[in-house]
């Protein structure tokens, strides 16, 4: 079998008497969606923010690609090639959707101490983000549309754009379907599953119905912990799983 | 060893001083989120305004009492007219509006009472000197300075720990958003705390005017030490306030008394006293400057 | 278009000035117009890290001290003909004075930006503040500078061709490297350097999140800003022929912060309206009362409550020209 992309062992972080993460372990493969599910308080975001590099564990590893990242800082994990969108997206209120875009481009492009040449008529940058744009299928119109005046799932959708700049290996989805309405849920559930096949993703989520349209493994977390792992069907049998989550969620 | 003992009173005397002011602006800075550089002018005005009815009167309580109501009376027009506007404002903007207040105070007083500094008298029962320390003769004002300056800090803990206010203030510094949601007349809490603490910058101001002349401009002078106070204990923290205070007061105060003395040993004396000046002044922001390098959030950091 | 028309008839009549006060027969004018330059072009510096940066620096006036101060210590070794440290000769060629402060400044910025930097928000405000306060008392203990009463420079800089004694030709030095200063920083703003410190002041998680670490930009934008103080204070000390610790006051700092944000904060000649209206405000004030500052102060507060913007925001309602 192959490398996993991303490797978690034995993760653990404590926020005073509270085990956030609670010796965690579970791997993400090349090419696949695993994504993560757990009741509220199961400790997610703390998880994600470990992943990427905002929060110290207190004890464990992280592995992508092979190496050891546990201590490294977020830039660096974005540089190997992790990509990360935020439960409430963060974007650049006062730029264009196109201007975001481009500077994602620019950022994966090599260091930015460049002082002289325009950056806003670079086709060097504009030619890719275009492209981008066109990727996740976000409307021609809008392109110049400040932030500011864009509605939640346009945002959610520029931001996919910007992380897919920086042509990750994994994508770490915090809660993409958050905020967003039926129809637009739908749409991103297409738009990601279009990108299957390249680069492998980790998928926090609470719409059910987008979980298992689209992973290929399920992870349940409660209280920190890990307590099954498997393909959808396994995880709907699971009478632990029902117990602690379903259930709850179907009430 | 006499010196030293009566330079660490200085320090102390110093430090329950910056304590007064710095009280304040730490729990404005906590709770409201502000930056107040027009915290200086309310102690200048405390000052100016016990040292104006104590010429007036003669009477050390009047006197006391004018100053406290000139400063809480300007610090509640302070906080309806400005910085209650500033609350939701980035620091950016609370700084200039602030920095605008203090032209308008200095200028204000020179209006009123003069560019000359005024000396005010010690109450007559306080003119003499004690030795607390068996050889060390030590001005019984600067005592009792020391002395209200700790009773106000032993008042603000039980204020802060072990009343429904404290438990407020407490819970406004670290967790903003819960007191909001609480329902607590969060405009009310500010108005208290802001008054407390313009309460607190004028006794402080008050005290000044017989150890210090009372003049225009005295507010910037000690305010910007009060910063280094606040940061160094943690923005937020009363604790941090009072640690930070101390520490600053006398590590200041040592190294006016004793770093001159060590130059003149290398330097002839009018250079030594110059750079002795001069570097005893810049102490205190390193000080500041090394604290922040090793805890970026001060000491004592009240925000989690 | 329109814009570009303002700004040719700006600069038409910035250059023609001498001769308008010489017309008007106001022989201070040119002098008046020359200190205007010099904190605009502080005030554009700082611009660089407040208004494109968010790094809320309240210590920039010590960066303008150093560039003063470059030229009065260089000056007083060159009357005395004794190298500092027994190394380095005085100077009293512009073109050595201004780069060496621009060099000074930029070196005390590096290492002020270094450790400040590692903090943010009020934290931030404040170390820059501490930081200036050092280096203000260090220059007032200084006695072989002045100390606390100061330096007199008592020739102006030479520069080959000019003569700097003539204030006109001062003014039009000042203009001219100002412009320099100012396009330099027009084209940093838009170049990818400037892309990503916009990004920076905006949203720094988002920044990370794409793979950069703000640190290092910060850093060289913090030391840019340095440099371009550094010059605007090697040109006032040339017009003032005295520096004192008062040019690194923290006043000083507040007055170039004030003078940002009334012309309008993170555009290029907002502080160049905004150094023209401070300066025109207390000129103004000044003739009504001595008082002046008891005007000053709430004018201030109102224009930071009400004022959204800044002159440059009103400037460019006026022209039609949206802005974001």
């Amino acid at each position: 079998m192959a490398e996993p992309i991303l490797e978690i062992a034995g993760l653990v972080k404590r926020f005073g008497g509270l085990t956030a993460t609670d010796h965690l372990s579970l791997d993400v493969r090349p090419g696949e969606i695993h994504a993560l599910i757990g009741p509220n308080g199961a400790g997610k975001s703390t998880l994600i923010g470990q992943l990427v590099g905002e929060i110290a564990p207190d004890a464990g590893t992280v592995r992508f690609l092979g190496q050891d990242v546990t201590r490294a800082s977020v830039p660096a994990r974005v540089k190997m090639g992790l990509g990360r969108s935020f439960q409430i997206v963060q974007l650049l209120d006062e730029e264009t959707a196109l201007a975001n875009v481009a500077l994602a481009v620019q950022a994966h492009a090599g260091h930015s101490f460049r002082f002289w040449r325009r950056a806003d008529r670079d086709e060097r940058l504009l030619a890719p983000a275009r492209a981008l744009l066109d990727q996740v299928d976000f409307p021609e119109p809008r392109r110049a549309a400040r932030v500011a005046d864009m509605s939640a799932g346009e945002r959610k959708v520029l931001e996919l754009a910007m992380v897919l700049a920086g042509a990750p290996r994994l994508l770490l989805l915090d809660e993409p379907m958050a905020g967003l309405g039926a129809s637009e849920s739908i749409r991103m559930t297409d738009t990601l599953r279009a990108l299957k096949g390249g680069p492998a993703m980790l998928l926090v989520e609470h719409d059910m119905d987008a979980v298992f349209a689209l992973a290929d493994r399920i992870t349940v977390l409660v209280y920190g912990r890990a307590i099954a792992t498997g393909t959808a069907a396994e995880i709907r049998a699971n009478p632990a799983v029902q117990e602690a989550y379903l259930a709850e969620e179907g009430a | 060893m006499a010196l030293l003992a009566e330079q660490l009173l200085n320090g102390l005397q110093l430090g329950v001083m910056l304590f007064l002011l710095a009280a304040g602006l730490t729990l404005v800075f906590g709770i409201m989120g502000v930056i107040n550089l027009a915290h200086g002018s309310l102690y200048m005005v405390g000052a100016f305004g016990a040292a104006v009815v104590a010429q007036a009167t003669g009477s050390w309580w009047l006197a006391l009492l004018g100053g406290l109501l000139a400063a809480g009376v300007t610090g509640m027009v302070m906080e309806l007219v400005v910085l209650r506007r500033l609350y939701a404002r980035d620091h950016l903007d609370q700084v200039l509006a602030t920095f605008g207040l203090i032209l308008f105070f200095n200028q204000l007083m020179v209006l009123l009472f003069g560019r000359q500094p005024r000396f005010v008298a010690l109450p007559a029962w306080f003119t003499g000197s004690v030795e607390i320390i068996p050889g060390v003769p030590y001005p019984s004002y600067r005592l009792l300075i020391i002395a209200v300056g700790l009773a106000v800090a032993g008042g603000l803990y039980l204020l802060i720990q072990r009343t429904r206010i404290g438990m407020l203030v407490r819970a406004g510094a670290t967790h903003r958003e819960m007191v909001r949601a609480l329902g607590v007349d969060i405009r009310l809490l500010y108005t208290l705390v802001f008054g407390l603490g313009a309460l607190l910058a004028g006794l402080a101001g008050i005290m000044a005017g017989p150890v210090f002349n009372v003049q225009v401009g005295m507010g910037e002078q000690i305010l910007i030490q009060t910063f280094v106070v606040v940061v160094i204990g943690g923005i937020g923290s009363v604790r941090g306030a009072l640690f930070g205070a101390l520490l600053v007061g006398v590590v200041d105060t040592l190294l006016r008394g004793f770093v001159p003395g060590l130059l003149r040993g290398v330097l002839d004396a009018s250079q030594a006293d110059a750079l002795g000046a001069a570097l005893s002044s810049m102490g205190v922001y390193v000080l500041m400057a090394l604290v922040l390098l090793i805890k970026p959030r001060g000491i004592f950091p009240a925000h989690a | 278009m329109r814009e570009k028309i303002a700004l040719a008839i700006l600069f038409a009549a910035a250059v023609a000035l001498p001769f308008l006060m010489r017309a008007l027969d106001l022989p201070g004018g040119t002098g008046v117009a020359t200190s205007i330059l010099c904190l605009a072009f502080a005030a554009s510096s700082l611009n660089l890290i407040i208004g494109h940066g968010g790094m809320i620096s309240f210590g920039h006036a010590a960066y303008y001290g150093i560039g003063a101060y470059t030229v009065g210590i260089l000056w007083e070794h060159f009357r005395q003909q004794e190298p500092i440290f027994g190394l380095i000769p005085g100077t009293d060629q512009l073109l050595i004075t201004l780069p060496a402060a621009m060099l000074m400044a930029g070196l005390a910025a590096a290492v002020i930006g270094a450790l400040s930097l590692r903090t943010s928000g009020v934290q931030f405000i404040m170390i820059t503040l501490a930081f200036a306060q050092m280096l203000f008392f260090l220059f007032v203990g200084l006695k072989a500078y002045g100390g606390d009463d100061g330096m007199t420079i008592r020739r102006r800089n030479a520069v080959p061709g000019l003569d700097l004694r003539d204030i006109d030709q001062l003014y039009w030095l000042v203009l001219g490297v100002l412009c320099a200063w100012l396009f330099l920083q027009w084209r940093i703003v838009g170049s990818r350097f400037g892309r990503v410190l916009e990004g920076i002041r905006q949203n720094e998680r988002r920044m990370r999140a794409i793979g950069i670490s703000p640190y290092p930009y910060k850093l060289a934008a913090f030391v840019i800003a340095g440099m371009g103080a550094g010059a605007a204070g090697a040109l006032m000390a040339n017009y003032m022929r005295f520096v004192s610790p008062d040019i690194m006051s923290w006043q000083k700092s507040g007055e170039i912060m004030v003078v940002v944000i009334l012309g309008g904060i993170g555009t290029l000649l907002g502080p160049v309206l905004g150094a023209i209206a401070l300066q025109g405000l207390e000129f103004f004030l000044g003739g009504l009362t001595e008082h002046w500052a008891i005007i000053l102060g709430p004018i201030l507060v109102v224009v930071v409550l009400f004022g959204r913007g800044g002159i440059m925001a009103l400037v460019n309602r006026l022209l039609g020209v949206r802005r974001g």
